[in-house]
């Protein structure tokens, strides 16, 4: 029997809950309003009083409205079907919603029931297994599913029977399983979890020692990110957040990419729900839809709902990271997320903390960032969640609590710079103030030696060095005049700009500038940092600008051209002329 | 003390609380948002716990006694739609101005949002015949997009010529908190346009109680959804000033106890504002919401809470300027943006427009590094001074507001300017754009 109680009071989506019976933290309910029933979570209990959050509009709802408990927290539906779906932050099925417009109290199944997908078994009658397990895989869209011991069941078991290969629903049985009781539990292709708790069917999760190639060369070269790390975007308004979170989902060398669109612009998602479909991923040859999957609670959709579409991102990550995949999490914004906790915990009437935001922020966001990470499985796999969340700071002030407790919680800092956006310095991030703490790992310096480059760090550290002195250069002909300096000034600055557009700089709209391999990019570093260890003797600093001007402009179009393709060569010989008329003159 | 009068309708006549924006009282039934008729003033339903209805007066407390009577309406927030709307202006409660009554569909105002995956990517342009918007910035249909203007600027005007140029079925007004002198400059500009049966106006005036602006938005909005969905029309709508707006927010908020966030504003600011702007659609029948509005700024601080929520919604910003070359107003081409113009300039316009654009306006910010270096005492190259002389040019024939020209007149324009300052190389436009267009004349 589910717990009933009666509605006595309302402030907007906070609504109170009378009940004589047992109730849980965070436990969902239905408030029943005029035949329609209304989504909502327990977030604080007192005595009889309990308080609910409700994941719709409030309006025209009445004390005395009936309410059931449901015995269970807000979950999601695991199993074949998640790929290429667009959901909202309760992981109802967008598409399967009719009408232009969404309905207060409509809730969707969130896989397809009637599919069939064709099983094939991968373990066998008589072995033990234990949570997250694979007992078969399925093909969804192009990948290897795997249909797992489900994750709420905490002993081991024995496999007691196994279907055979074929078709089937996700609701079928494909395995009965006895635990040392001598109980038997069926097991169907899908199963419930909760989205605020951690799956840890897992064995070990090590520090992070690969790295994700983004293709985006001032993340990969500058400041790198590792398979299963964290990283975060903050950035002032029209700084290209979401253009740059858009160029990560398109060319990011992962199995799969969950992207949580919340609290943010509809038109933005509608970008990628036109584009996605039709977009090639250059890996696999396959549409870019194909690996993605949308969470999508926009701006204008209730906001209770908005907190939990990030939960509900990162448990369908880690269900296919189980899988033994590699998944990017993509979160835009975490700010409207902080937001929506602060909208509750003002109506709670709890004591603020800095901004008005609740006192346990920090805390909220680091334990949301420690769920990422790099895992091996109990059957020796891996799988990994690499996560990385936009901010969106009030005012551009990276001194505000959401910043600053992201900053703690994550190990890359890509700032976006409203200075290099006003002068079209795309992607905006500032490679200066940015940092990636695992560049400092030795186990990701090992990685780069084997995999990259034996001098790939020591060509990294050179070439921030470089761009740092070229700052101070800039800085000091912008005070005393381009005429006030002496010409080492110049060339210093000058040799920094070369890292700037060549590097840095990168068109995310030109079909071969967009994505960078590592092999291109080491190749480019080398050729860059070569240019820059050169010495020059100049005798006026208009002879330095135009010099480096040609450089910059013939690596450029280097960049735009396919690596090691005849106009690519061309350019380079070029290039080559250029430096020897210098070196003969 | 209560007594029922028709069948939703009752009627209590003991308060117990009274601030300068509330009531409270007991009374059963009550619907959350609930409208009601406090000793003759329209009120809202904010908060009920246990039988205590707490209503917000939205035209103010004053003079209201203990035993005031209390009119439940049994509904949310409402308007009337039809036809019927079109020329005609109406009160923050959607009741016409001159009087009388509007026949039509009864719609909750601030109704549900439309499922993102049923929308359209916005494609449409919007011809404005502003240059500083066309060219530099240009809108498309479905887009929102804010004024960022300091009080003292035209932005009413420039917004009026832009509605009245953008070819709309429909244009609404959400006036809020406007001057009464603006509400009749509107109404005289539509009315000299002879578009006076294409507008519909929703008008809150400064003579008028602050909360009550409140509904103004939402009303418009909902006037908006009627012609874009029923008639497939493309509906503009204007609101000015949404920074009243948001103050309106802040002092309901203050009265409720709310705890503030940064600059006094209420910690939900960035999803009301959303709620509204987010309303800015294309339907797949053709029909869209534009939404052009006004955020008043104190001097030009874009940091303060409201324009900076704002911009985190809206899909760019336009700014205007007053540029001391030529003494006129310009759109800003460094601080304006419209995010949606990549869908449509060199697709629906000619295939040179990004180039020429970013051209024209690296070249003036060249012109207004050349001015920093002047005033600087720097001394000027040949270059610097043919920047200056273009920026002049370029302001005068093209950004000032009082251009009105089609698209491909300002792309033509953009070149006589080019060939009379510049060399091909040092505008740098793609090569086969200079044999098409550079070398025409």
């Amino acid at each position: 029997m589910n717990t009933i109680g009666k509605v006595t009071g309302i402030i907007a989506n906070l609504v109170v809950v009378e009940t004589e019976d047992t109730v849980a933290q965070n436990e969902i309910c239905y408030i029943n309003h005029e035949g329609t029933r209304l989504m909502a979570e327990v977030i604080k209990i007192l005595g009889k009083k309990v308080y609910v959050q409700v994941f719709e509009s409030t309006r025209c709802l009445k004390v005395g409205a009936e309410v059931e408990f449901m015995g269970h927290m807000l979950e999601v539906t695991l199993g074949p079907g998640i790929l290429s779906k667009n959901f909202d932050g309760l992981q109802n099925d967008l598409d399967k919603m009719e009408g232009v417009f969404l309905k207060r109290g409509e809730y969707t199944e969130a896989l397809d029931k009637d599919k069939k997908y064709s099983f094939k078994p991968l373990a066998k009658q008589g072995d033990k297994v234990q949570a997250g397990d694979w007992l078969g895989e399925v093909i969804e869209n192009w990948i290897s599913h795997k249909i797992m011991i489900p994750f709420k069941m905490k002993e081991e078991y024995t496999i007691k029977s196994l279907v055979k290969e074929g078709e089937y629903t996700i609701n079928d049985i494909i395995a009965v399983v006895t635990d040392k009781d001598g109980k038997d539990h069926n097991i169907t292709m899908t199963q419930k979890w909760p989205v605020k708790v951690p799956i840890k069917a897992y064995k070990e999760k090590p520090r992070p020692f690969k790295i994700l190639e983004t293709g985006v060369r001032v993340i990969d070269t500058l400041n790198p990110m590792a398979e299963g790390g964290t990283g975060f975007i903050p950035g002032p308004f029209g700084s290209g957040k979401t253009v740059l979170q858009h160029a990560l989902s398109k060319y990011a060398e992962a199995d799969l990419v969950i992207v949580a669109a919340c609290g943010e612009r509809a038109n933005e998602v509608v970008e990628i729900f036109t584009e996605f479909p039709e977009l090639e991923d250059p890996r696999s040859g396959r549409k870019l839809m194909e690996r993605t999957t949308i969470i999508a609670n926009t701006s204008n959709m209730p906001v209770a709902a908005r907190e939990a579409s990030v939960y509900t991102a990162m448990t369908l990550a880690e269900y296919y990271r189980s899988m033994g995949l590699k998944v990017l999490l993509l979160a835009d914004s975490t700010s409207r997320w902080a937001q929506a906790l602060r909208e509750m915990s003002n109506r709670m009437e709890e004591l603020p903390g800095p901004d008005g935001f609740p006192m346990d922020l920090p805390a909220i966001i680091s334990n949301f960032y420690s769920r990422a990470g790099f895992t091996y499985l109990n059957n020796g796999n891996s799988g990994s969640i690499t996560f990385i969340g936009t901010v969106s700071p009030a005012g551009g002030n990276l001194k505000e609590p959401v910043t600053e407790s992201t900053k703690k919680a994550a190990r890359c800092f890509y700032a976006l710079s409203q200075q290099r956006a006003d002068s079209k310095r795309y992607p905006a991030i500032d490679a200066i103030d940015s940092y990636s703490k695992y560049l400092e790992y030795p186990e990701i310096i090992n990685y780069f030696e084997e995999n990259v480059d034996k001098q790939w760090v020591t060509n990294v550290l050179y070439a921030k060095n470089t761009l740092l002195r070229g700052k101070e250069a800039y800085e000091q002909i912008n005070i005393l005049g381009d005429d006030g300096v002496p010409l080492a000034y110049h060339l210093t600055y000058w040799k920094s700009e070369i890292v700037d557009f060549v590097i840095l700089q990168q068109d995310a709209f030109d079909k071969i500038d967009a994505s960078t391999s590592f092999e291109r990019q080491n190749y480019m570093l080398k050729k860059v940092i070569s240019l820059c260890e050169k010495n020059y003797n100049f005798d006026s600093f208009e002879a330095i600008g135009q010099y480096f001007k040609r450089i910059i402009n013939n690596l450029r179009q280097m960049n735009y051209q396919e690596f090691q393709s005849e106009g690519f060569k061309k350019f380079e010989k070029e290039l080559e002329q250029i430096i020897q008329e210098r070196e003969a003159a | 003390m209560e007594k029922e009068t028709k069948a939703f309708q009752r009627i209590y006549t003991k308060l117990f609380q009274l601030t300068k924006a509330t009531v409270s009282l007991k009374a059963q039934g009550i619907g959350n948002e609930e409208l009601a008729i406090v000793d003759g003033r329209l009120a809202q339903v904010v908060k009920i716990m246990d039988d205590i209805v707490t209503l917000q007066v939205f035209a103010g407390t004053e003079g209201i006694a203990t035993n005031a009577e209390v009119i439940f309406s049994g509904k949310a927030p409402s308007l009337k739609v039809s036809d019927d709307l079109a020329g005609r202006f109406f009160n923050s409660y959607g009741l016409p101005m001159e009087g009388g009554e509007i026949m039509g569909e009864e719609r909750e105002i601030g109704g549900p949002s439309v499922n993102p995956v049923r929308r359209k990517q916005p494609s449409e342009l919007i011809a404005t015949g502003i240059a500083g918007i066309d060219l530099n910035n240009t809108l498309v249909t479905g887009q929102k997009i804010p004024f960022f203007a300091d009080p003292d600027q035209p932005f009413n005007q420039v917004m009026a010529m832009v509605a009245l140029r953008a070819k709309a079925d429909k244009i609404i007004l959400g006036g809020v908190g406007l001057t009464n002198d603006d509400y009749l400059f509107f109404r005289q500009v539509f009315d000299n346009a002879g578009a006076l049966d294409r507008i519909v106006g929703f008008i809150n005036t400064t003579e008028d109680p602050p909360v009550e602006r409140l509904l103004i938005p939402d009303m418009a909005l909902t006037a908006a959804e009627y012609f874009a969905v029923k008639k497939n029309e493309k509906v503009l709508v204007l609101l000015t000033d949404l920074t009243l707006y948001a103050d309106a927010l802040s002092i309901v908020s203050n009265r409720m106890d709310q705890i503030p966030s940064k600059d006094s504003m209420p910690g939900s600011l960035y999803s009301d504002l959303a709620r509204l702007y987010e309303k800015a659609v294309q339907f797949p029948d053709g029909g869209s919401i534009t939404i052009i509005a006004v955020t008043t700024l104190s001097s030009g601080d874009i940091t303060h809470a409201i324009p900076d929520n704002t911009g985190y919604i809206t899909e760019g910003q336009l700014f205007l300027r007053k540029d001391s070359d030529i003494g006129k107003v310009i759109v800003d081409p460094f601080r304006s943006l419209s995010r949606l113009k990549q869908l449509v300039i060199g697709k629906k316009t000619r295939e040179d427009h990004p180039q020429v654009m970013n051209a024209a306006i690296r070249l003036y910010a060249d012109a207004a590094n050349a001015k920093t270096k002047l005033e600087n005492g720097f001394d000027l190259s040949d270059y610097d001074e043919r920047t200056l002389d273009f920026a002049k040019a370029y302001s005068e024939k093209l950004l000032a507001i009082d251009v009105n020209i089609e698209i491909d007149t300002m792309l033509e324009t953009a070149y006589d300017l080019f060939r009379e300052y510049f060399s091909v190389a040092e505008v740098g436009l793609k090569n086969e754009f200079v044999e098409k267009y550079w070398n025409k004349k």
